[in-house]
């Protein structure tokens, strides 16, 4: 009608934009200058027993996770190796993870991806959350990513915009969780995470929470765990309900931690306390 | 699962040469002492005895109890007398026996 609506309509929808683009990027609270792997924060015995390559507990899951992957499974008789080769050529697959699947439309974390395969290529039952098979397999894909940075949102590649829109999604998700406090104690990941790493907590020192090591052997647990398993943990640490596993909150909460340790290098085999 | 083990010796070994053996079972030593879910105690499931072999001659024995954390690790020294292959046998007590050979070639 009037000649300077469209102007309005235009600056209106630029004031828009932008909003949505500041709430997409989100805020730093951890600026990426100050990001830390979990091993900084370890003690020495923890650091040695990482770093030393036949003591490291972790290789014993690596090892079966390289034998499992050329084994034949299922009515398929199809191994790992068949269709992808030598582990190493997974090299890089790690950091993709999580990421929208695309038949499904589901949030998939790299053992989701693992079982999926299981079922649909080898016609086997997926192994169980959590049980060695699993996180050997998904050890060893993990390891081929070595020193690699953790992926940040929207290096997928192949994704088209509607799954990356999607991401975002997933990622503000990921990152309100993060923020909300919950359980008898009141308190979100943030609170030790963002505002506390570095200080004492008892006798440990607070970690960033970066997710780069995993799936690792933890000493608590004496076994090898996933990311899964250390975020369900955390929801037990602060006397919240943990969400079952596969739960997609904690699909959503591992890619905001991936955002957030955004050019950490993954180190595996990890060990922590 | 296959139960698992690794052992390593360094990578130049002589006759005469005294080597540190290093091994690490994969085992979840399951204490006796821990409750499940339902408050019931979880049976003990320990290595109950673990030996190595080397050319046909026990070298190490241990009988691991229930204060071993999980994933033991053991190292012990050996002077070389011979060539041989390695022999580890070790058996928990739910009964399950696991095994490693493995050769040790001599410079």
């Amino acid at each position: 009608m009037q000649p300077a609506r469209p102007w309005l309509l235009l600056l209106v929808l630029l004031c828009l934009l932008s909003a949505v683009r500041v709430g997409v990027a989100q805020e730093r609270l951890l600026p990426l200058a100050e990001v830390r792997s979990g091993l900084h924060f370890a003690g020495a015995d923890v650091k040695a027993l990482q770093h030393d390559v036949q003591a490291n507990p972790a290789q014993l899951w690596l090892a079966q996770g390289r034998s499992l992957w050329q084994a034949p499974a299922g009515p398929a008789q199809a191994s790992c190796s068949s269709c992808h080769g030598d582990p190493a050529r997974m090299q890089g697959v790690a950091t993709q993870f999580p990421r929208i699947h695309a038949a499904t439309g589901l949030l998939f974390n790299l053992e989701d991806q693992i079982r999926h395969c299981a079922s649909q290529r080898q016609g086997s039952g997926p192994p169980a959350f959590e049980s060695d098979a699993l996180l050997a397999l998904t050890a060893l894909v993990t390891q081929a990513s070595n020193g690699m940075p953790v992926r940040s949102l929207g290096s997928s590649k192949g994704s088209d915009p509607a799954g990356s829109a999607a991401l975002q999604q997933h990622l503000l998700a990921g990152a309100a969780l993060f923020q909300r406090r919950q359980g008898q104690l009141n308190l979100g990941c943030t609170h030790c995470h963002d505002r506390n790493w570095g200080r004492r907590f008892f006798t440990d020192v607070l970690s960033q929470g970066h997710p780069n090591g995993y799936p690792l052997y933890r000493l608590e647990w004496q076994a090898l765990g996933s990311l899964e398993r250390r975020l369900r943990s955390c929801h037990v640490g602060i006397r919240a309900e943990p969400p079952p596993y596969g739960d997609l909150a904690l699909r959503q909460l591992a890619l905001y931690l991936n955002w957030r340790a955004d050019g950490l290098a993954i180190e595996l085999p990890a060990v922590r306390k | 699962m296959a139960a698992l083990a690794r052992l390593l010796t360094p990578d130049r070994v002589a006759i005469g040469d005294v080597i540190t053996v290093r091994l690490l079972v994969q085992h979840g030593m399951e204490s006796g002492y821990r409750q499940d879910m339902d408050g019931k105690l979880i049976p003990r499931n320990v290595i109950r005895l673990l030996r190595c072999e080397f050319g046909g001659v026990e070298v190490f024995r241990v009988e691991p109890s229930s204060g071993i954390s999980a994933s033991p690790y053991f190292e012990f020294s050996l002077r070389v007398a011979q060539a041989g292959h390695w022999l580890v046998q070790w058996e928990d007590d739910a009964g399950v026996r696991g095994e490693l050979r493995q050769p040790m070639p001599l410079v």
